[in-house]
Formats: structure tokens, sequence, C-alpha cells
């Protein structure tokens, strides 16, 4: 096996073990996604009665976008993981090892992807059961909206750990992730059918990766015949910006180095 | 002999214009043990940064244990072991979890990889907590723990950042007989960087002092003491605001006694016979009505080595030093 598929394993098994260690964290994690899906759900649940909306089950329709958004937020924390290392000096032991840098990055985004799974397993549970979502699209649509919740959560990971390299400052991550992950959620079709909304958002939302992941997973599970056509588009889309985002970060290495 | 390090006019500046090393060059023979000596902001870890890969210099090149830092980055990482000045251990991991990953990185796998972290453990007394969170360690055990990870992999050369910086005196000479063992026996070249010129007296076979980016001396302890002829002699006065020009000149008329600086209230002087002197320089104070709270005569330290080469007495510089890179000022120091 190749050096850096090994070193990732290792550094993968270093944080599933941490986050094992303190299982109430993946609780904590689920209760926004929870208070979305189950209370904002309820509270909008007429909206689908509009002329015009693309769903007569608002939990049918918002599920998968819960799905995909509970990635990118927590994905937008991974960051402050590799931060901590910095300030404990962990980041600087493991480069000076003959460690792969990219099995430095890979670990905990694989870590996270782990995560991904069981909250969308949970998550999709609680809409069907709870919810009263259903879904023709099944174990097919489910494993779309999981593979578009993994890049995406990837792809976003990447980047923050890029900007953690980068600003070395706690404050400035959270800052950023904050002031954006609001913003991408209501700048996309999560919450509300697009052909309702102002035709300015709907068309940022065509450039929005949260977008591309929501409807990739919500055409793959509610529909029960999806255009594939439409789902592999929007997946290659978040592949191609994982593999963009990756390489950020690799080369926010680099720039670590010269300023170190 | 075998030069383990080699650094040639190495050179970083970072942003802000901040010159962190002006012109760096040292060498250090293989298994011995090299001590950086200097204030906080002189330079040292910057240096260790270099030769350790963590940063790039701006120019100058450097090589550790036959590579080259910036051309065979890789080759470097196999040969070292690296302690920085923080405890760089994984808390919530336990101390055995800590050296099995480190030794992973290095390629140690099964029996062998066991074998070195029961070694590792046993040898550092950390084998009864070996199974326990690391987040529930002493200070002093983390230390240790820290320096068993650098040794997992038996480095040709050991970098230790100030390896006592904020332990107890005794966990410092404790840490001090270990280091010392460990360069004895495994045959390690050392290379130490310490603000506590009795650490670097101790410890290291070779000196550099590192001031403001630049060495200023280098040789053993032994050498720099003795460019210091005789012994030093400190007289605190009772007063302040003494014509301190006037004062050198009354002490300059005392025989034997040399090299006299005021800073502040102390007087230093050198002179061959200490306390021969000493009645002499206090006559002569007495003369012009200066009063003395206390005198103290001793054998040359690296303290007066460094007095002489940067014209400023040790602790005096390492309060109005600059930070040493840019994240310390963001991180809150050390």
């Amino acid at each position: 096996m190749p050096a850096v598929l090994q070193h990732s394993f290792f550094m993968t098994q270093r944080h599933l073990r941490a986050l094992l260690r303190q299982p109430a964290w993946i609780v904590v994690t689920l209760v926004q996604p929870v208070m979305w899906l189950l209370l904002f759900g309820a509270l909008f649940k007429s909206i689908v009665n509009l002329p015009g909306f693309s769903s007569d089950n608002y939990a049918d329709f918002l599920t998968p976008g819960i799905v995909v958004m509970t990635a990118l937020f927590s994905a937008g924390w991974a960051g402050m993981g590799i931060l901590q290392d910095y300030e404990r000096g962990i980041l600087d032991r493991f480069l000076t090892t003959p460690s792969s840098r990219v099995a430095l990055l890979a670990g905990p985004l694989v870590q996270q992807s782990i995560v991904t799974v069981v909250q969308s397993l949970i998550i999709i549970g609680l809409g069907l059961a709870v919810a009263g979502a259903s879904f023709p699209g099944g174990v097919p649509g489910a494993l779309v909206t999981i593979i578009a919740a993994i890049l995406l959560g990837m792809a976003i990971g990447a980047l923050s750990n890029a900007l953690a390299l980068v600003v070395r400052k706690e404050e400035t991550v959270i800052a950023t992730v904050t002031s954006l992950t609001l913003p991408l959620s209501f700048l996309s079709g999560t919450f509300m059918d697009l052909n309702l909304a102002p035709a300015w958002i709907a068309d940022v939302a065509k450039f929005n990766p949260l977008q591309w992941a929501v409807v990739a997973g919500r055409e793959a599970l509610t529909q029960a015949d999806p255009d594939w056509g439409v789902v592999f588009s929007r997946l290659g889309l978040l592949a191609l910006l994982l593999v963009g985002c990756f390489a950020v970060a690799t080369r926010a290495f680099r720039a670590y180095q010269r300023a170190a | 002999m075998n030069a383990a390090i080699e650094a040639e006019s190495l050179v970083k500046t970072y942003p802000g214009d901040v010159r962190a090393l002006d012109g760096v060059s040292f060498g250090v023979p293989a298994g011995t043990i090299f001590g950086l000596l200097g204030p906080n902001g002189a330079g040292k870890s910057t240096t260790v940064k270099i030769l350790t890969t963590l940063a790039r210099a701006d120019s100058g090149v450097a090589r550790v244990a036959g590579h080259d830092v910036v051309r065979e980055p890789v080759a470097v990482r196999r040969a070292i072991g690296v302690v920085g000045q923080k405890n760089a251990v994984d808390r919530e991991a336990t101390g055995r979890e800590n050296l099995l990953l480190q030794g992973r990185l290095f390629g140690l796998r099964g029996a062998e990889l066991r074998r070195r972290v029961d070694d590792l453990l046993e040898r550092f007394s950390l084998a009864d907590a070996a199974d326990r969170f690391v987040k529930g360690w002493s200070g002093g055990m983390q230390r240790r723990l820290d320096v068993a990870l650098g040794l997992v992999t038996r480095p040709q050369v050991l970098f230790l950042d100030e390896p006592t910086t904020g332990l107890d005196p005794e966990v410092r000479v404790a840490m001090w007989d270990e280091i010392s063992a460990l360069a004895r026996e495994e045959g390690l070249t050392i290379l130490l960087t310490t603000h506590y010129l009795e650490e670097a007296d101790q410890l290291a076979s070779q000196l550099a002092i590192v001031d403001r980016g630049r060495i200023v001396a280098e040789g053993s302890p032994e050498q720099l003491k003795a460019e210091l002829r005789g012994d030093a002699i400190n007289v605190e006065l009772d007063a302040d605001g003494v014509g301190g020009g006037a004062l050198q000149d009354v002490l300059a008329r005392v025989d034997g006694v040399r090299e006299i600086v005021l800073e502040g209230r102390v007087l230093r002087a050198r002179a061959d016979q200490g306390a021969r002197a000493v009645p002499a320089v206090l006559a002569a104070l007495e003369s012009e009505g200066v009063p003395v709270a206390a005198v103290t005569v001793a054998r040359a330290s690296l303290d007066d080595v460094y007095l002489r080469y940067t014209g400023r007495s040790f602790g005096e510089a390492d309060e109005g030093s600059a930070p040493e890179s840019p994240e310390l000022t963001t991180a809150g120091g050390r």
C-alpha cells in the first residue's frame, strides 16, 4: 500500500478514536439539523400549497437538503481541528516526520465523512419515521444523497483547513465560517422551491455547491424515476470542486512553511 | 570529523521586515551536543525550524545528516527527531497511542514497533501510565513523552528546542541527566536551544551565542569562559543616580581591575584575583562617598560571556526582546 494511503489511514484512526471517546459530540451536532427538520419543517408545512411548488410534502422536499446542509455546517469547522493541533505543536511534530502531507489533511476529512454517513442516515431515518416523509428513490436515492453530502463536506472541509493554515487564528476561522454557511443555505433551494424564489437567488444558486448537492440528493431521493443526468452532472461538479479544494489545501501547507 | 549539521549564512525575514536570522553559520560534529544560547527572539527557534524543514530560509544552505533541508526534506525528516517548545502530545490519546502513531509515520510496524514503544515507556518511567489518557498526566510526564516521541525511530540528529522551559527545577535536572545519558549511550547528535545559561553550560560541548539573528560567539563553554580572564566582581550600590562615568574612572585606578560596566545600580568589573581586589575596590568607592549594599565575587560564568559579546546582561536582553516569530505574538507567547 502506498505511504499516502497508510498514513491517511493512521490519521483517520487517530481522529476517529478521539471522536468515539466523546460520542456525545455526534448527538450535539445533530441538534441543529433535527430542529430544522422537525420544527422548521412543521412550521412551514403548508408551503407546499403555494401554486407552483414542485412537491406536495414538505418533509420529502426538506430532508435531502438538511442532510447536505448538515454536512456543510460540520465541514466548515474542520479547520478548528487543525488549528488545535497547530497550537499544541502537534502539527509541527507531524510535519517533521516523513508523514505524507496529504494524509494530514485526508485523515480528519475521512473521519468527518464517516460522521456524515452516520448523521445522514439518522436524518433520513427521522425524516421517514417522524416528519412523515416518503422517499420513492429508495436506497439508491439515499446513497446518492449521502455521496453528495460527503463530496460537499470534504471540499468545504479542505477549504476550511486551508484557511486555518493560512490565517492561524481561531477567531478568523469562526468569523468566516459563521458568515458564510447561513448565506450559502439561504442562497440555495434547501428550504424553498427556487421556481418560487426571486430570479436573482435562483441565478446565484446555480453556482452554489450546496445547491448542487441539494439538487442531486433531492432528485435521487424523492423521484421514483430520477433524471440521472441531473444527478450525475451535480455529483461531477462536486467532485471537481473537491479536487480543486484539496489542491488549495495542499498549497496552504507550502504557505505555512514559508511563514513559519 | 563528520558534520551532522551544517548551516551556512542562513537568512530569514518575516513579514513586516522582521529579520529573524541575519546570516547564521555553524557546524555540529556528529555525536556531540551543540547548544544555541540566546534570549527569546534571538533566532534560535527560527534556526531549528529551518533545520527541521518546518520553515524555509530566504537564503543560505543547510544540511542535516548529509541531506540538504530544501532539496531532500524527506531524507532529513527520516534522520531527525524533533522536540519542540510545546508539549506536542495528543492529549486525547494514551501515551502508548502517541508513540505508536509516531513510529508508524516513520514506517515502523508490528513487533519491532511495539518493542521500541515499550522500551521508551520504560526508559522515561512512563510504563505505568502508558495506557491512560495523556490529558491526565503531569507536565513533567508530558514533557518526557514529548522527548520519547522524538526518539521513536532512533534519529541520527535530535533537536531539542528549549527542552526544560516551564519545568520545575528538580524535573529540569532530571531531564538534563536524561539528555546526557541519551547522547552518551545512543551516540546521538543533539542540537539544543536554551535560554538557560546553566543548561547550556551543563549539557553542551560546543556553544554558539545567538543575539539578534547573529552568532556573536562560538566555542566550548570552557573556551568561552576562559576568554574572560579572572573573576567577576559585582558591586550593588545603595543609591540611584550615581555618576557612571566618574565611578568607572575611580575603579579604573584600582590595580588589576578592568572591564568596568555600570548597569543601573550594579557595577560589574573583572579582576585576575577577585577576592584580593575587593578591599581596594571598596576603599575607592568609600573615598568617593558611594554607599555599597553588597559585593559578590564569582568565577566567570556564561552570563559574563554573554554580557561581553552583546553588551547586555542576559536577563535584561530576555525582557526587552522582540518575539521570536510572528505567530507567537498572536498565540500569546509561550
